[in-house]
């Protein structure tokens, strides 16, 4: 080692030195899975050489098929949004079960405060409240809809935190509960018809936008405050955390209401892109979240993980879905493989951090 | 009182429910003096460093620290009051890297009106670590490598280093070299002489009776959660301290507590 004691006791700083980043090993799973359906596309002979991948129009404008690289991210792109707080839930080595019931009780909440008067000329046929709801500006039901997902992971923080009950079992019961909101609050009706304002939210490829800013955001935060640190550092190892003076229960409630927000801003614009909400938003959506946050390396038993690797792997997610669109399989064969793609996604990690560890 | 007593600690008492785990201690430390705590395993030992640096709150009795009584509701506190602590269990994270695990819990910041989202200054912190542990001459391959990828005597000479880069009132060391090969325990113990060079007083745990009779200026003896001896170093030896640690002698003046 050239150079390596310079009056430090050997003790350096070397950037090279770094390790390899698992979000490499991610990206290249990614790529990988491209490659593959590209190649099945190619080979498979019903498929008539159709590319995955690139145009196949032979259009001269393009290289790649457009329409689908931009289906691919914005059918992932509001599940990744709750993504991104299960991201952090899970490095403080929680779970977050409630989040898709969050969507559901959200969406039916927000939207019944951005309801529009009229409809073609006629009062709103899906009114739930009366005039004074009607027409209000799009910041009232979106604030309205942030504070139910405050409110739920405040409450999931404060359950984990002071009743000492494992975050899988607080997060179960708001799941319970809060689809079971989403179903009282319009007697199970659909809620429709919203403002031009609130149905912008979520029209067109807005949701990537979304998406994308918060993902940067996040990943800001989780990288560079002092709350990334400390929420990395509780889920290392806890009882250091509470022993270095971090308020552990303060940052937990902290860390679940930033997941309750991210879930109800995803049931935002999923109703405004739906231009309805239904109590049945979003059943499901947990699972999948952290589906995302698994495939991605964010480890299960706390510490490790990050916000780009949770972004590749919503990726891959939607390269899944979408790959067994192309290559005309079954919904249920995409399940089945979701499935396994999970379990692998995990064993690999596992594998990988146990190789890491015999080496030191 | 006089002015050169650091910590003292009136009638301190813990329970666990019905286990009476320390009763009565009584304890000084003076200004630069280096005590040793010795005893057998469940004397007592690290549950009086507990109740001392708010870990644990005390079931009864008083804590003064530079001669005003002091209630620390956490270990924070009792770091922000310039206690430095070296657990037995380490408290280090695992996931990071060796200046977050130095600074875990008073981040060098930027931005401090941001809250819990002020910025990490991640230069001002590695540069710190670095001149940190320049004086206790620390060998760690590379300070950006992640705690869990470290050796049991690097880790715990990141976890000594955290109390030496800070400058300190009184450090405690729980058995800091319970885990260490012989070239890291020495490591170690020359960054104990470091701070009796400088004058920081410290509280030792050890079951090392060389390390104790080599580093200390007083041994104190705990005994099923009592202190049972109180002893110069000049005035002792190693035989006599056993003695103490085993219940085959106890001090006349603690005859009462300890029996």
């Amino acid at each position: 080692m050239a150079g390596g004691a310079h009056g430090t006791g050997g003790l350096t700083f070397d950037k090279s030195k770094r390790a390899w980043p698992n979000e490499l090993n991610i990206l290249f799973a990614l790529i990988l899975i491209v490659a593959i359906f590209e190649g099945l596309g190619q080979v498979l002979p019903y498929m008539r050489q159709q590319s995955f991948l690139f145009d196949s129009n032979g259009r001269f404008d393009s290289i790649f098929n457009e329409a689908r690289l931009r289906i691919i991210i914005l059918q992932v792109s509001i599940i990744g949004i709750i993504a991104l707080g299960v991201t952090q839930v899970i490095i403080t080595a929680g779970i977050d079960l409630s989040s898709g019931s969050v969507v559901g009780a959200t969406a039916m909440i927000a939207m019944s405060f951005a309801q529009t008067s009229l409809v073609n000329g006629h009062p709103n046929p899906k009114a739930i409240f009366g005039e004074w709801a009607m027409d209000l500006p799009v910041l009232i039901p979106v604030l309205v809809g942030l504070g139910c997902g405050l409110i739920a992971g405040f409450i999931n923080g404060a359950l984990i935190a002071y009743t000492r009950i494992p975050p899988f079992i607080a997060t179960l019961g708001m799941m319970v509960s809060a689809r079971g909101v989403a179903k009282w609050w319009s007697r199970g009706n659909p809620i429709s018809f919203p403002t031009e304002d609130f149905a912008w939210i979520g029209s067109g490829m807005m949701p990537v936008i979304w998406f994308m800013m918060l993902a940067v955001l996040f990943h800001f935060i989780m990288r560079y405050t002092v709350y990334g640190k400390h929420t990395y550092a509780i889920g290392s190892n806890q009882d250091a955390a509470r022993m270095s003076g971090i308020n552990v229960d303060r940052h937990r409630i902290l860390v679940y209401s930033i997941a309750g927000i991210l879930a109800s801003f995803a049931a935002i614009i999923l109703s405004s892109k739906n231009l309805t909400a239904q109590s049945g938003m979003g059943i499901m959506y947990e699972l999948d979240a952290i589906a995302m946050a698994v495939i991605g390396g964010v480890s299960l038993t706390g510490g490790r993980g990050s916000i780009i690797g949770t972004v590749l792997g919503a990726l891959i997610f939607g390269v899944i879905i979408s790959g067994f669109t192309y290559l005309r399989l079954d919904a249920f064969y995409q399940e089945m493989v979701k499935g396994g793609i999970i379990v692998a996604a995990v064993v690999l990690d596992q594998w990988r951090q146990r190789r890491a560890g015999s080496k030191g | 009182m006089s002015d050169d007593i650091i910590l003292e600690t009136r009638d301190l008492t813990k329970h666990y429910g019905g286990v009476h785990a320390l009763e009565g201690a009584n304890f000084t430390l003076r200004k630069g003096e280096h005590v040793a705590i010795m005893g057998d395993n469940g004397a007592g030992k690290s549950t009086f460093v507990r109740q001392i640096t708010g870990v644990e709150q005390r079931t009864r009795g008083e804590i003064f620290f530079e001669g005003k009584p002091v209630h620390f509701a956490g270990p924070l506190d009792a770091r922000e009051a310039g206690i430095e602590t070296v657990f037995q269990t380490l408290a280090l994270a695992d996931d990071l890297d060796v200046p977050d695990n130095i600074f875990l819990g008073r981040e060098m910041t930027r931005w401090d009106w941001l809250g819990p989202f002020r910025l990490l200054n991640y230069k001002g912190m590695r540069d710190a670590t670095l001149a940190g542990l320049e004086k206790t001459a620390v060998k760690i391959p590379n300070i950006n490598n992640a705690i869990r990828n470290m050796s049991g005597g690097q880790r715990q000479c990141v976890a000594i280093a955290r109390t030496a880069s800070f400058h300190s009132r009184l450090t405690i060391m729980d058995e800091p070299t319970a885990a260490l090969g012989v070239q890291e325990t020495a490591q170690v113990e020359n960054i104990v002489r470091t701070l009796k060079e400088v004058g920081e007083p410290l509280i030792l745990i050890s079951h090392n009776m060389r390390q104790v009779f080599d580093l200390v200026d007083r041994i104190v003896v705990f005994r099923r959660g009592r202190i049972c001896a109180n002893l110069k170093k000049e005035e002792t030896d190693g035989q006599d301290v056993v003695a103490y640690i085993t219940g085959a002698k106890t001090q006349p003046e603690y005859a009462e507590t300890a029996a």
